[in-house]
C-alpha cells in the first residue's frame, strides 16, 4: 500500500510499504477513507518528539471501512461498517481503561517499547497511531489501510450516510478540545481564556460554550485564526498588539481569567526573551520544549483557577513560574485525551449539529500530495488551518 | 544539588535489594521491606554497593562463582488463583518470557527448560519446585546436575481493594564464562533488569488484555525501508 513516511526532519515522502495484517485477535484492518494532519503531526515533522524513527507512518487522525476483523473482535465490529478511530490506543481491562483513563492504558505499548516511556516520564506510556516509539511505534493513518488493534474497544461505529467530513475530528482533535475545556471545570460567570487557535483551541472555545462558560477569550497572532474564533463567539486578543497580561487584567476587571488553556504547547511562537532563549536552546539541544505559552497561562490565571493543558509537551521545559503557580492556589489538568471516553457524547452532538467542525478544513489533497501538505500547515498557519487526505 | 530524578530510577531498579539473608525467601522478604519505603529514592549509589555484596552473599551460599539477581514487581488485574494458576502451570512462562522457547511439565515438580540460543542452538536443564504455597509463593531451582545455575521466586499478593494482584519476582543465577555463559546472558539479555520487566508486562497484557501488544514490522506495523 502506499503510506506518508518520515525520512528525516522537514522530510517527509509517499512510500510503497507492505500491507497491514491481523497478527493478534482483538485487531481489525481499515481501509482508509479519510485522514487528516494534525498540529502535533508537525511537531514530529520539525523533530521535537524523541523516538521518532526514519521509515515510520505517519498520521493517527483517520476513519474509513472496516475491511477484517480479529475473532476478538468480531462481536463488535462487522465488515463494511464506517469506523472513527482514536489516536490513543486502549486496551479497555487494565486499571486506567477501567477508570475511562484510556490514554493511560497499561498495555497498549509493545513491552520492548515500554522501557523508553519509564525512562523518559518514569511509567511506561500508551499507544497512539503513528507518534513514535515511545507512544509503542504503531504505524498511523496517513496510509490506505491501517490495523487497529483492540478494535472492539477504539473505533467508533459511524451510522450510515453520513459524510466523513463531519465525524473525522472525533478521532484526536474534537474530543482534546472537549476534554481541555472539561478540564476547566467550568462554573457560572466563568471566563476562558484560550491559548492558541488552532484545531484544538477553536473546538476547545467551542466546547467552553457549550459547558457553560460566560466569556471566552482566544489569543493567537493569525487574523484568519482570531477570525475563526470571532466567529465561534470568542472576544480575541493578537498578542503582537497588545501586553497579554495587562489585556486580560482589564477585560475581567482585575480578577484574570477563571480558568486558562495552553494549546499551543511545545512550539510556541513570539518574541518574548524567555521564548528566544528556549528556541536557541532547542536548536542546539540543551532542550526540546518552548514553554513559553505555558508560563504565561499561569501568570495570567486568576488565583484559585485552573489551567488545562492539552499540550502538546514531550521533554523539559525550565524557568516555569512555578511560585505564581503555588501562591496562586491553581489546579493544573493536563494529558493526551481519553478519546474513546468522550466520542459517543461527542457524535451525538455532531449528529444532532450542535456541533459543526467542518468549517475547519480548508485544503483536500489526494495521499501522494501529503508531503505537501505538511509544508502547506506548516508554512502557511494563517490559512491552512486543516488539511485532509484522501487516500482512496 | 542531587539529581532526583537519576536517584529515582536507581532506586526503581535495585529497590528489591534486601539488608541480608542469602535464601532468595530472606532477600525476597526485605525486598518487600524496602519497597514498603518511599525513602529509597536518594539510596542508589548506596544500594548499588549493597547489591555487590548481596550478590557474593548470595553466590557462597549456594557455590556458585558468582551471582546475577533480578526483582520488578507488577501490578496484574485479575484474581490472585487466576494469576497464580497460570504461572503454576509452567510450560506457560514460554508465552510471555521472551526467550523461553518452552518448558515441560515432567511431574509435579519437575520441569524442562529450553532457552533459545544463537542460531539453531538452544540450552536446556531440569528445574525442581522447591516451594509452594498456593496462590501466594512458587520458587524454582535448576536442577543439581543442570548445567545452569538458577533459581526463581514467585510471591502473588491482593493490590489494594478492587486493583488485581502484585506480582513480585526475583531472579538469581550464575553467570559462568565461556559458551554457555553467552547464552545465559543471552537469557537475560545485558540488562536483566529490562528482560524481567518486559517480561512481565508481557505477562500483565496477556492475563489482563487477552494478548500480547506488537508492533513488529511489517506485518503488525509496516514501515517504509530506509
Amino acid at each position: 500500500m502506499r503510506a506518508l513516511t518520515y525520512h528525516g526532519k522537514h522530510d517527509v515522502r509517499v512510500d510503497t510499504v507492505p500491507d497491514p495484517q491481523i497478527v493478534n485477535p482483538r485487531d481489525a484492518i481499515i481501509r482508509i477513507t479519510s485522514t487528516a494532519i494534525c498540529g502535533s503531526d508537525l511537531h514530529l515533522f520539525d523533530g521535537y518528539i524523541p523516538s521518532l524513527e526514519k521509515g515510520d507512518v505517519l498520521g493517527h487522525e483517520f476513519m474509513g471501512e472496516v475491511v477484517d476483523v480479529g475473532s476478538g473482535a468480531a462481536h463488535k465490529l462487522k465488515i463494511g461498517q464506517k469506523v472513527v478511530i482514536p489516536f490513543t490506543i486502549s486496551c479497555g481491562a487494565c486499571f486506567f481503561c477501567k477508570k475511562l483513563q484510556y490514554a493511560a492504558c497499561d498495555n497498549s505499548v509493545p513491552a520492548e517499547k515500554a522501557d523508553l516511556g519509564e525512562k523518559a516520564y518514569g511509567y511506561p506510556m500508551t499507544g497512539a497511531f503513528g507518534y513514535a516509539h515511545l507512544t509503542g511505534g504503531y504505524a498511523g493513518g496517513q496510509a490506505e489501510y491501517a490495523r487497529v488493534p483492540y478494535a472492539d474497544v477504539g473505533p467508533l461505529i459511524v451510522p450510515d450516510g453520513i459524510d466523513d467530513e463531519k465525524v473525522l475530528f472525533l478521532s484526536d482533535i474534537l474530543p482534546t478540545g472537549w476534554m481541555a475545556a472539561v478540564n476547566c471545570e467550568i462554573e457560572d460567570g466563568d471566563t476562558v481564556a484560550v491559548w492558541g487557535c488552532g484545531p484544538v483551541g477553536l473546538f476547545a472555545i467551542q466546547s467552553a460554550f457549550l459547558l457553560g462558560a460566560h466569556r471566552v477569550i482566544a489569543i493567537d497572532h493569525y487574523p484568519h485564526r482570531l477570525e475563526l474564533a470571532r466567529k465561534l463567539g470568542a472576544e480575541t486578543l493578537n498578542y503582537h498588539d497588545v501586553n497579554l497580561q495587562e489585556a486580560l487584567f482589564e477585560i475581567t476587571a482585575g480578577i484574570g481569567p477563571d480558568a486558562c488553556i495552553d494549546a499551543v504547547g511545545l512550539e510556541a511562537h513570539g518574541f518574548s526573551v524567555d521564548n528566544i532563549i528556549d528556541a536557541a536552546k532547542a536548536s542546539v539541544k540543551l532542550g526540546t520544549d518552548r514553554p513559553h505559552v505555558l508560563r504565561e497561562v499561569i501568570m495570567a490565571c486568576r488565583k484559585g483557577g485552573r489551567v488545562s493543558v492539552p499540550g502538546v509537551y514531550g521533554g523539559v521545559g525550565d524557568a516555569m513560574p512555578i511560585g505564581a503557580f503555588m501562591e496562586k492556589g491553581l489546579t493544573m489538568k493536563t494529558g493526551q485525551t481519553h478519546v474513546q471516553k468522550y466520542m459517543p457524547e461527542l457524535l451525538k452532538m455532531v449528529l444532532e449539529d450542535r456541533i459543526d467542525t467542518t468549517f475547519l478544513i480548508s485544503h483536500r489533497l489526494p495521499l501522494e500530495e501529503a508531503p505537501n501538505g505538511y509544508k502547506m500547515f506548516k508554512k502557511e498557519q494563517n490559512d491552512v488551518t486543516k488539511v485532509v487526505l484522501k487516500p482512496h | 544539588m542531587p539529581k532526583p530524578h537519576a536517584a529515582a530510577g536507581k532506586a526503581a531498579n535495585k529497590g528489591w535489594t534486601p539488608e541480608g539473608g542469602a535464601p532468595l525467601s530472606g532477600l525476597y522478604s526485605a525486598t518487600r521491606t524496602i519497597m514498603t519505603l518511599s525513602d529509597t529514592a536518594g539510596a542508589g549509589p548506596h544500594v548499588s554497593r549493597k547489591e555487590g555484596k548481596l550478590e557474593k552473599r548470595i553466590a557462597e551460599a549456594r557455590d556458585w562463582s558468582n551471582a546475577e539477581i533480578v526483582g520488578r514487581t507488577i501490578t496484574i488485574d485479575r484474581p490472585r488463583a487466576e494469576v497464580f494458576a497460570f504461572w503454576r502451570d509452567f510450560q506457560n512462562l514460554a508465552r510471555f518470557m521472551e526467550n523461553i522457547e518452552r518448558v515441560n511439565v515432567l511431574d509435579a515438580k519437575r520441569s524442562h527448560w529450553v532457552v533459545k540460543a544463537p542460531g539453531d542452538d538452544s540450552v536446556e536443564w531440569d528445574a525442581i519446585l522447591t516451594e509452594e504455597i498456593e496462590n501466594e509463593v512458587l520458587a524454582w531451582a535448576s536442577a543439581p546436575d543442570a548445567d545452569i545455575k538458577h533459581e526463581g521466586r514467585v510471591e502473588f499478593r491482593d493490590g489494594p481493594p478492587g486493583r488485581g494482584t502484585e506480582v513480585k519476582v526475583v531472579l538469581a543465577y550464575e553467570a559462568p564464562g565461556g559458551s554457555v555463559g553467552k547464552l545465559i546472558a543471552k537469557l537475560f539479555q545485558k540488562e536483566p533488569q529490562i528482560q524481567a520487566r518486559r517480561d512481565l508486562r508481557r505477562l500483565k497484557q496477556l492475563l489482563e488484555a487477552g494478548e500480547i501488544s506488537t508492533t513488529e514490522a511489517p506485518a503488525a506495523a509496516p514501515r517504509a525501508k530506509h
